[in-house]
C-alpha cells in the first residue's frame, strides 16, 4: 500500500490514501459495534454506558456481576437450556432430511430438479414474519403452538434450505467415476456409500448442520409466535429484555454469543480447508 | 429365421430385451432419487407450506357469519339491501332464534367481533342482543328486537350483515390497501389521506429498504473493491471483518446499536466529550427512522459485500490497465470498464439486501420507534395485539407477493442454484 508507483500525480496519490481511509472506516463500522459491547458487559452500573471509572481504567468500575446474573438467573439458564435443546433437535431433523434429499437431488435421474429445489429452499426466502404468522395460525390449530415440538419442527423447516444448499454444492463437485471405480473393484453399494461417498460429503454435511444450528440458535421471530415463555430461547430472552427492562445481562449474553460465533467461524474455516485438501486444491 | 431375430434384439442375461431392461433400470433409479427427496418434501410441506397456505385462507375467510347465522343468511338473500326498506319478519325471526342458540354456545360475541372490523359498534350490538333476546319469546320479532336496541332498526346494520355473509371476503385486502367498502351503496372507496395507514407503511417500508440498499452499496463497494485487489492472504484476514458480523446473532447486533445510539449511549457521550454537542443537545438517533436505517445498514452490509466481492474477484485487472494505456483517464477507465463488469454483483447484492430488508421485523421493532417501523411490525401487531388475524394475514400475503416478485428477479440474475452461503 505504501510503495506507490513514482509516476502517479498528486491527485492520484491523494485519492489512493483517501480510498484506504474509506476502507478502514468501513471495516471499523463493521466491527466496532461488536467490539463495543464486550467492555460494556463488564459494567458496574445497570446501564448500557461507559462510566467515568471505566474510562479511567479503574478496576472498581468493572464487575462480573452481569455474568453472575446470566449464569444464575432462572430466566437465562432456562433460555440457554431451551436454545440448545431446540437447536440440537432441529439440526438433527434438518441435517438428516436435508442430506438425504440432497443425495437424491444430485442424482442425474432426478425429475423436476429445479422445481423441487425452489420448493425446498422456500423457507429461506419467505420473510420470517410471514413464516411465523402462518406457523402461528396452523400450529395453534393442531395444538403445537406453545410446545417444544412445535418450535423444533418450525426451526427444522427453516434450517433445511441451508443443509440442502451446502450439501448439493458439495455434491456438484462430486466425481461420479469414484462410485463406479469403487463398484468395479467389488465394493457393495453399502460399502461404497460409507467408504467413498460419506467421507467426501462430510464437510458439506457438517457445515450445513452448522448453518441449521445457527439458524435455530439465532432465530427469534418464529419463537416469539410459535413458542411461549416455556420455550424461551436466548434471543427470545434478549428481545423481551430489550423491550421491558434493559439490563446489562443482555450484554454479557451478547458477549458470550460473539465468542461462540468466533468459535463457529473458525470451525467453518477449518472445514473449508479440509474440503479443499480432499479435493486436491491447495488451500489459499 | 429365428436366429436372425435373436441377433437383432439384444437381451440381458435373464432374457428381457435390453431396451425394456434399460427403461426399467432408469425408472427404478428415478424412483429411488425421488424417494430420497420425498421425506424432506413431505416435511417442508407440512411444517412450512401448509401454514403459509393456511394464512392465505385466513386472509379471505369470512365463514363466521354464515356458520353461526345460517338461517338469517339464507333469509337475507331475498332482501334487497338497497331498497330502502328493512328486512321482513322472517329475517328478524331467524336472527332472534340464532342469537339465542349462539348465546348458548357463547358464539354470538364472535360475530360481533368479526363485524366490528368492518364497522365499529357491532361488538356491543351483539353482546347486548345476547343478553336481551331471551326475553323475546313471541312474534312480532321485528318490533321486539328493534325495541331492545334501535340499531336493529337501521338499514345499515342489515346491509353490513348481508354483505359479510358470504363464505369469502376481499374485505381484509381492501383494508390492507386502505380501501373501504361503503355498505350503504356497496361501493369501494379509498380512505381519505389522513386515515390511510397501510399504504403509507408499505411505501415507507419500500422507501427505507431502498435507502438501505443504496447505503450498503455506497459503503460496500469500496471495501469489496479493496478486498478484491489486495493479496489473497490479506483478503482472507480482512474478510473476517465482514464474516464476523454476518455470523453474529441479529439480536446481538441490534443490542449493540441500542448501546451506541441511545440518548445516554456511547456516541452521544463521545460527542459531548469532544465538545461537539452539549448535554441538552443529545442527538435522538434511536426510536426513529434514523435508528432503523443505521442499524439495518450495518446488519445487511455483509449481504452486499459478499456477492460484490465474489464478482469483483473474477474481473481481470488487465481490463482497466488496457483502458488507461489506450489513453483513458483513470476515472473514465473505472466508470466505463470496471463498473459495468461489477453489475452482476451489484444486482445480486441489491436485490438480496432489498428482499431481506422489506421483511425485517426485529430490528425495526427494537430501534424503530414510531417513524421507523415497517409493515412487518403491523402484521405482528394484528396477530398478537389487535387479534385481527384476517387483516394481519392479508398484509402478510401482499408482502409475500412483493418478496416473491423480487425473488424472481434475483433468480434471473443469479439463479437459485448458484446461491452461496458464507
Amino acid at each position: 500500500m505504501n510503495n506507490l508507483p513514482p509516476y502517479l500525480s498528486v491527485p492520484e496519490r491523494i485519492w489512493h490514501y483517501a480510498f484506504w481511509l474509506i476502507c478502514i472506516a468501513v471495516l471499523f463500522f463493521l466491527i466496532f459495534p461488536l467490539l463495543v459491547i464486550i467492555p460494556l458487559s463488564f459494567n458496574d452500573v445497570p446501564y448500557f454506558t461507559f462510566t467515568k471509572k471505566m474510562l479511567s481504567f479503574d478496576p472498581e468500575g468493572y464487575s462480573l456481576k452481569w455474568y453472575n446474573e446470566f449464569f444464575t438467573s432462572l430466566n437465562w439458564q432456562g433460555a440457554v437450556r431451551n436454545s440448545v435443546f431446540i437447536a440440537f433437535f432441529a439440526t438433527i431433523i434438518a441435517t438428516f432430511l436435508g442430506t438425504l434429499a440432497s443425495l437424491g437431488l444430485s442424482r442425474p435421474q432426478m425429475p423436476y430438479r429445479t422445481l423441487i429445489m425452489s420448493f425446498l429452499i422456500s423457507p429461506m426466502i419467505v420473510p420470517l414474519i410471514i413464516s411465523a404468522a402462518g406457523m402461528f395460525f396452523f400450529y395453534s390449530r393442531i395444538g403445537l403452538q406453545g410446545t417444544h415440538l412445535g418450535v423444533i419442527l418450525a426451526h427444522a423447516a427453516l434450517g433445511t434450505p441451508f443443509v440442502v444448499i451446502t450439501v448439493t454444492a458439495t455434491l456438484t463437485g462430486f466425481d461420479n467415476d469414484l462410485i463406479r471405480a469403487s463398484q468395479s473393484l467389488g465394493a457393495t453399494p453399502t460399502t461404497t456409500f460409507f467408504k467413498v461417498i460419506v467421507p467426501l460429503i462430510t464437510p458439506g454435511v457438517i457445515s450445513g448442520a452448522l448453518f441449521a444450528f445457527v439458524t435455530s440458535f439465532d432465530e427469534v421471530v418464529v419463537v416469539l409466535f410459535v413458542g411461549s415463555y416455556r420455550q424461551r430461547t436466548i434471543p427470545w430472552q434478549m428481545f423481551s429484555g430489550l423491550r421491558e427492562q434493559i439490563s446489562p445481562t443482555i450484554l454479557s449474553a451478547a458477549t458470550l454469543l460473539i465468542m461462540i460465533t468466533i468459535a463457529l467461524l473458525t470451525t467453518l474455516e477449518l472445514l473449508r480447508r479440509r474440503t479443499e485438501r480432499l479435493r486436491g486444491v491447495t488451500p489459499s | 429365421m429365428e436366429k436372425v431375430q435373436e441377433k437383432i434384439s439384444l437381451v440381458t442375461a435373464d432374457g428381457t430385451p435390453l431396451k425394456i431392461s434399460l427403461a426399467r433400470a432408469q425408472r427404478r433409479s428415478k424412483t429411488i432419487a425421488f424417494m430420497m427427496v420425498f421425506p424432506l418434501l413431505f416435511f417442508v410441506t407440512i411444517a412450512f407450506i401448509v401454514p403459509i397456505a393456511d394464512m392465505l385462507l385466513f386472509s379471505i375467510d369470512n365463514s363466521i357469519v354464515k356458520k353461526i347465522l345460517p338461517k338469517t343468511t339464507e333469509a337475507l338473500k331475498d332482501w334487497s339491501e338497497y331498497s330502502g326498506e328493512l328486512p321482513d319478519e322472517v329475517v328478524f325471526a331467524a336472527m332472534v332464534e340464532e342469537i339465542k342458540s349462539a348465546k348458548a354456545s357463547r358464539q354470538h360475541t364472535k360475530i360481533g367481533g368479526r363485524l366490528n372490523y368492518e364497522s365499529s359498534g357491532f361488538s356491543s350490538l351483539f353482546r347486548k342482543a345476547g343478553r336481551k333476546v331471551k326475553k323475546i319469546k313471541t312474534p312480532p320479532f321485528k318490533e321486539a328486537l328493534i325495541e331492545s336496541d334501535k340499531r336493529w332498526g337501521d338499514i345499515y346494520t342489515w346491509q353490513v350483515i348481508k354483505q359479510n355473509s358470504s363464505e369469502y371476503t376481499e374485505g381484509y385486502y381492501l383494508s390492507a390497501l386502505d380501501f373501504k367498502r361503503k355498505f350503504e351503496s356497496g361501493k369501494i372507496e379509498s380512505l381519505p389521506e389522513k386515515d390511510s395507514i397501510y399504504l403509507k407503511l408499505f411505501f415507507r417500508t419500500l422507501l427505507i429498504s431502498s435507502l438501505i440498499v443504496f447505503l450498503t452499496l455506497l459503503i460496500g463497494f469500496p471495501l469489496s473493491y479493496m478486498l478484491s485487489i489486495v493479496s489473497t492472504r490479506t483478503s482472507n484476514i480482512l474478510i473476517i471483518f465482514v464474516l464476523l458480523p454476518f455470523w453474529t446473532s441479529l439480536l446481538v447486533r441490534t443490542t449493540s446499536w441500542i448501546a451506541l445510539l441511545q440518548q445516554e449511549g456511547v456516541i452521544n457521550d463521545f460527542l459531548i466529550f469532544l465538545g461537539i454537542i452539549n448535554e441538552d443537545g443529545r442527538l435522538a438517533m434511536i426510536h426513529n427512522a434514523t435508528g432503523t436505517v443505521i442499524a439495518m445498514t450495518h446488519i445487511l452490509l455483509p449481504f452486499m459485500i459478499l456477492p460484490l466481492f465474489s464478482v469483483m474477484k473474477t474481473i481481470p485487472k488487465s481490463y482497466v490497465r488496457a483502458a488507461i494505456s489506450l489513453g483513458a483517464h483513470p476515472w473514465k477507465a473505472f466508470w466505463k470498464i470496471y463498473f459495468p463488469n461489477t453489475s452482476p454483483g451489484i444486482g445480486a447484492g441489491s436485490i438480496l439486501v432489498f428482499i431481506l430488508a422489506i421483511g425485517y421485523y426485529i430490528t425495526p421493532a427494537l430501534v424503530g420507534g414510531v417513524s421507523g417501523t415497517f409493515i412487518s411490525n403491523r402484521i405482528a401487531y394484528h396477530i398478537s395485539n389487535s387479534l385481527n388475524w384476517g387483516l394481519g394475514s392479508a398484509i402478510g400475503v401482499i408482502l409475500l407477493g412483493i418478496v416473491l416478485l423480487f425473488f424472481v428477479f434475483y433468480d434471473r440474475i443469479v439463479g437459485i442454484n448458484n446461491m452461496k452461503l458464507g
